[in-house]
């Protein structure tokens, strides 16, 4: 199970719990997240599916290569950190 | 009359009400936050929001109780664009215009005998409509699908908007909206299908043979006269324009003084013939001209126009109010309208003077009177 955690300008704003969820990749640790916590999709994914502009999602220490598609691919004992970018404020 | 505005700033929503001694500021939601458009709905008493976070995207909030406590509900989302759609491909910048909500620009109600209708405007053009006061939201694919949206672009902004929805009192499936830039639409069957046939309209900042095309005109605002709904008056890029029958015909009118350029109008909610502006000097400045700031109003449907200063700086004023930013009392009585710069006035003589409520707000964006 890869962990999950946000920064806290998002738990700010919304429900964002600190959580653990399974996938084989960025997109699909995001949608079990998703499914745990429905109202946080809007603030990390776009209308079409991709990451905010905005938004930055390390995974393990570097900032994630698809942020289109999301499938850089994660390990059982990966870290996802969902950052804000310094842009954008 | 109204005891209550509410102002959607760049650092969150601040309500402002009417005390025995005055006007005063009361409470701040959302700060810190962007609130670019705001509707309180006579018909359900629920305020509305749209919140617009830099890193975390637009949202949409609603309130129940006044402002006191909020709810997220659903936000406008368009849908994922289909593999075998082409992109639309902005003219001036030659750059796909985005399947993706950029801003919250118009939020209007539906007809009195449409409870729970809403409609939201936003960039990059796209048209929603809720049927449960925003629990849910449709894009309007009729106008999204629409082939001459490729002629729309953007004005101050990168893409296309919808900042005006005029939703006729009369009948609420003819709507009314003005884009940036892309005219004047009208529907009749409440969003099935739309048209563009306006007539009038000049957009000096195109070639001399595209100036009166009505699909690249910039209305910045239309507003239409409640009692007289046939009755709309434009801020246009390039001037102040009135229709008298509907939104077809247009005629420019000649207030050049001291400038025929702003952003903002309000209407008269009972006579169609009084309306107010804020102008500017021309969009290459974007000031008060002189740095003087004034209001100008008509009583005769545009034939003559009076700027109105009583109140407001004089020297070294460099206050731009933005579109959305005016608003009038159902009486026609109390004015309101907030700046750039974070000033706010307020008009309980029809215009003829104003007393400052602040000068300390962030940079606003958003003016409506609240109810009771």
């Amino acid at each position: 199970m890869a962990k999950v955690e946000f920064t806290p300008n998002l738990a700010r704003q919304t429900l964002a719990e600190p959580c653990t969820a399974a996938g084989a990749t960025v997109a699909e640790v995001l949608a079990s997240v998703f499914a745990q916590q429905p109202g946080l999709k809007s603030y990390i994914i776009d209308d079409q599916g991709a990451v905010r502009q905005h938004v930055v999602l390390f995974l393990d220490g570097s900032a994630i290569v698809d942020r289109r598609h999301l499938s850089d691919a994660t390990r059982p004992d990966s870290e996802i950190f969902v950052m804000q970018a310094l842009s954008g404020g | 009359m109204s005891s209550s505005i509410f102002l959607g700033t760049r650092k969150g929503l601040i309500e402002v009400q009417k005390g025995p001694t005055g006007w005063a500021i009361a409470r701040v939601s959302f700060p810190g936050v962007p609130v670019p458009m705001l509707l309180r709905d006579a018909r359900s008493s629920l305020l509305h929001a749209a919140v617009e976070h830099g890193h975390f995207g637009n949202k949409f909030h609603t309130s129940a109780d006044g402002g006191g406590t909020w709810e997220e509900r659903a936000c406008p989302t368009y849908p994922p664009k289909p593999d075998d759609v082409p992109d639309t491909i902005c003219q001036m910048s030659q750059q796909p215009i985005p399947w993706a909500l950029k801003k919250i620009w118009a939020l209007a109600p539906g007809g009195a005998d449409q409870p729970g209708v809403l409609w939201c405007g936003t960039i990059p053009g796209g048209l929603f409509k809720s049927s449960d006061d925003g629990q849910s939201w449709q894009l309007v694919e009729s106008l999204w699908s629409e082939p001459r949206r490729a002629k729309w672009f953007g004005g101050g902004a990168d893409w296309p908007g919808i900042h005006s929805i005029c939703v006729d009192p009369r009948d609420s499936d003819h709507i009314t909206i003005g884009i940036s830039c892309g005219g004047v639409w009208q529907t009749f069957d409440g969003g099935a299908t739309w048209a563009n046939d306006a007539v009038g309209l000049q957009a000096d900042f195109m070639p001399p043979d595209q100036i009166d095309d009505p699909d690249i005109q910039d209305p910045h605002l239309i507003v239409s006269c409640p009692a007289a709904p046939d009755h709309l008056w434009m801020q246009h890029h390039n001037g102040i324009f009135k229709s008298s029958d509907g939104g077809t015909q247009w005629q420019r009118l000649h207030s050049k003084e001291p400038s025929d350029f702003g952003f903002a109008v309000a209407v008269h909610p009972q006579d169609p013939e009084t309306a107010w502006f804020v102008p500017a000097a021309y969009d290459d400045m974007r000031i008060p001209v002189d740095a003087a700031l004034c209001v100008m109003r008509t009583r005769d449907g545009g034939q003559t126009f009076e700027a109105c200063r009583k109140g407001l700086p004089q020297e070294h004023a460099y206050h731009l109010v933005y579109r959305h930013c005016l608003d009038v009392t159902a009486d026609g009585r109390t004015l309101v309208f907030g700046s750039t710069t974070g000033s706010v006035w307020i008009s309980e003589d029809a215009g003829d003077s104003w007393e400052r409520l602040s000068a300390e707000l962030p940079p606003i964006y958003a003016v409506r009177f609240g109810g009771g």
